[in-house]
């Protein structure tokens, strides 16, 4: 099992950025998504986050959004992202589950994460789980031997960031901008700033998501961030594929163009 | 500086006997509430909490509410006594908080002016809304054209065809209405849909949230602001009867009516609080909102709540034939107020509720909202079990015209 530290580890030794790319489960399959996130895996993606589709995804753009509903119209359930957690680690990636907190909540808290240490999953990332509602889960992760990922924001305070930095594992997930998932011409002007103020804060890694769908601006990004992080534009490819074998060939090709992109 | 005479409200009115929710308790009723939300709403939601801490004790600001309840609301609202339709209720006296009387129609007016003068207090241009019968997002409009701010509302696609003409009503006062077409397409999919643009445009705007739920402070807010209705119906009450009701009936969707009419009754011990949910076609049918008669534990729009659920936390599609009561969540207050036992909470069916509202409008010449409709059935149901000698308040929460389109189908009229 490949852990989130040696990931960081290499990719400083190798004077880069780590490439973080998402999927859900399910999606466009659940065999599927193991197969897109292997090739993404062997075409430069460092981690992997699966997320775990949720019926009301309110931090999620049109993107996330149609992908999730098509996995849970697929039946997608929690043993099928455990078992797509365990495919996609065999690859070599560190993989990580994201999901909201309901989910989680409703499953308990300790059989989450004991399932997801088991299937070979390094940790999670909780976008609407908030440090003061957290003390729980952060207990069962480290139990588990997990890490537990939460995010800051533009609009987040010192103070803040300092609560939400202490309670991280492996990473702090530094959102690029103010709004919801979805690549977009250029990355928030304010993630420079957010990943100084939070470096401070912050034992582990800093990695910046939202808004990042291409080797430019993964490049742009790499410059500053430890990690780049990359979940629509992966997602909009395998969309717009007319078939499985286009869609893997298309995911393949751009994890190439970023991982070019965080070496530059 | 002193309130004048006549006026409506006072600083103690805004709080009352407190059950929770306020700043010291970080919006906790018991274990329900919180906070669950992504991190870049935390300082808004921070915002919003900390300039309504001012607020509440501003006496200036309190003025200001008073008087637009007086003068533009229609505050205070009578109570009405309602012996024919009392005669199906075994007897029992019944009378109905008349929030159908005020401005726009509904008791959502009251919490809505609320907010509107906070969002002047934070310097805020824009008011986003979500709406599920139209009633909110209509107060909402209202009130933005009162106050010159921009509005847009939010509004499921399967709730704006069923409330066509309260998305007219919206856009004559100027707001942007926007169908939202994902998920189930009605209230808990405009709430998502609110949260995004909350997120993208939180600089300049303020969520003016509708219902006693979400995440801390909107719960305590949202309830404070309607607060107001069980603070003159206890009054009024007290005057015609010469004592407290036996009980006090009212819908719960998200349940900010409910709230509104019986948080100044809690600490009377004597008086039942009864709450009323959407039965839809019945518990077995599955086709139901029963959050806290059938929900379980969970957390749903940045609470933690009742929640209609499946076994992996999947929100399960609810079902009325109430488009204000359709939601698979409730109030975190609600949900506090059940545990700890001081309400009780009861499905009311379709039909019932429409055999309620028929009933009101052909016995006393009220036609109701269909929501306030389930609160009427519960008062039927209720008053034969309390008998004859009982009081029993009702809020009738809203006022039917928007439903007749619903009425004309069910009733072949």
């Amino acid at each position: 099992m490949t852990t989130l530290a040696t990931v960081f580890e290499k990719a400083r030794a190798e004077n880069r950025a780590a490439l973080v790319g998402y999927l859900p489960a399910g999606f466009p399959t659940i065999d599927g998504a193991i197969a897109a996130a292997t090739a993404m895996v062997e075409a430069g993606c460092d981690v992997i986050e699966i997320g775990l589709p949720y019926s009301d995804p309110l931090m999620d753009g049109p993107t996330i959004q149609d992908a999730v509903h098509r996995a849970l119209e697929n039946g997608t359930r929690i043993a099928d992202v455990m078992r797509t957690v365990e495919g996609v680690a065999k690859s070599g990636a560190a993989t990580l589950v994201m999901t909201y907190w309901n989910p989680i909540d409703r499953y308990g808290v300790e059989r989450f994460a004991r399932e997801l240490a088991d299937a070979g999953g390094v940790g999670t990332i909780t976008p609407d789980l908030t440090p003061e509602e957290a003390g729980p889960w952060r207990e069962a992760s480290a139990a588990a031997g997990i890490d537990t990922v939460f995010l800051v924001a533009p609009s987040s305070t010192e103070e803040r960031i300092g609560v939400v930095a202490d309670c991280c594992t492996g990473f702090v997930y530094a959102a690029s901008l103010m709004g919801v998932t979805g690549a977009r011409e250029s990355v928030g002007q304010a993630a420079e700033g957010l990943v100084k103020r939070t470096r401070p804060h912050a034992k582990v890694p800093v990695c910046v998501g939202l808004g990042v769908g291409t080797g430019s601006q993964a490049a742009e990004v790499a410059a500053y961030a430890d990690g780049v992080i990359v979940g629509s534009a992966f997602i909009r490819r395998l969309l717009d594929a007319p078939n499985e074998q286009e869609g893997l060939r298309a995911v393949r090709e751009l994890a190439a163009e970023l991982a070019e992109g965080v070496r530059r | 500086m002193s309130i004048s005479e006549g006026t409506l409200i006072t600083p103690a009115d805004f709080t009352g006997a407190g059950s929770g929710g306020d700043v010291s308790e970080r919006g906790k009723f018991g274990v329900f509430g919180g906070r669950f939300v992504p991190e870049a709403l935390i300082p808004a939601l921070d915002e919003v909490a900390a300039e309504y801490e001012k607020a509440r004790t501003d006496l200036a600001f309190i003025r200001e509410f008073d008087h637009l309840l007086r003068t533009y609301a229609g505050r205070p609202t009578t109570i009405t006594e309602v012996p024919r339709f009392a005669e199906q209720a075994g007897g029992a006296r019944i009378l109905l908080k008349r929030e159908d009387l005020t401005h726009t129609g509904a008791h959502k007016i009251n919490n809505v002016l609320g907010q509107a003068l906070l969002t002047k207090r934070l310097g805020k241009s824009r008011v986003i809304a979500e709406t599920g019968a139209g009633q909110h997002g209509v107060a909402t409009a209202t009130a933005a054209a009162l106050m010159g701010l921009e509005c847009v509302i939010y509004m499921g696609a399967v709730d704006c065809e069923r409330q066509a003409l309260n998305v007219a009503r919206m856009k004559l006062l100027g707001a942007r209405v926007v169908p939202v077409t994902n998920g189930s397409q009605t209230l808990k999919d405009a709430i998502n849909e609110a949260f995004r643009d909350w997120v993208t445009n939180v600089d300049s705007t303020h969520y003016l949230f509708g219902t006693v739920a979400g995440p801390y402070p909107f719960p305590g807010i949202v309830r404070d602001f309607a607060r107001i209705i069980g603070v003159e119906a206890r009054r009024q009450v007290l005057e015609l009867t010469g004592k407290l009701p036996d009980a006090v009936c009212a819908a719960v969707g998200g349940g900010s009516n409910a709230i509104g009419i019986m948080h100044a009754f809690i600490p009377d011990e004597g008086v039942q609080l009864h709450g009323y949910e959407a039965g839809g076609r019945g518990l077995e049918s599955g086709e139901h909102a029963l959050t806290l008669t059938a929900g379980s534990i969970g957390v749903l729009h940045g609470s933690r709540t009742y929640v209609l659920q499946d076994d992996e936390g999947q929100t399960v599609e609810s079902h009325s034939i109430s488009a204000g009561l359709d939601y698979p969540g409730v109030g975190p207050e609600h949900a506090w107020l059940k545990d700890s036992g001081r309400a009780t909470y009861h499905g009311i069916t379709d039909a019932e509720a429409m055999e309620a509202f028929a009933l009101l409008a052909r016995t006393e010449g009220i036609i109701p909202a269909i929501e306030s409709s389930h609160a009427l059935a519960g008062a039927l149901k209720l008053g034969r079990d309390l008998g004859p000698d009982a009081t029993i308040l009702v809020n009738l929460s809203g006022r039917g015209d928007k439903d007749m389109g619903t009425a004309m189908k069910y009733f072949n009229l």
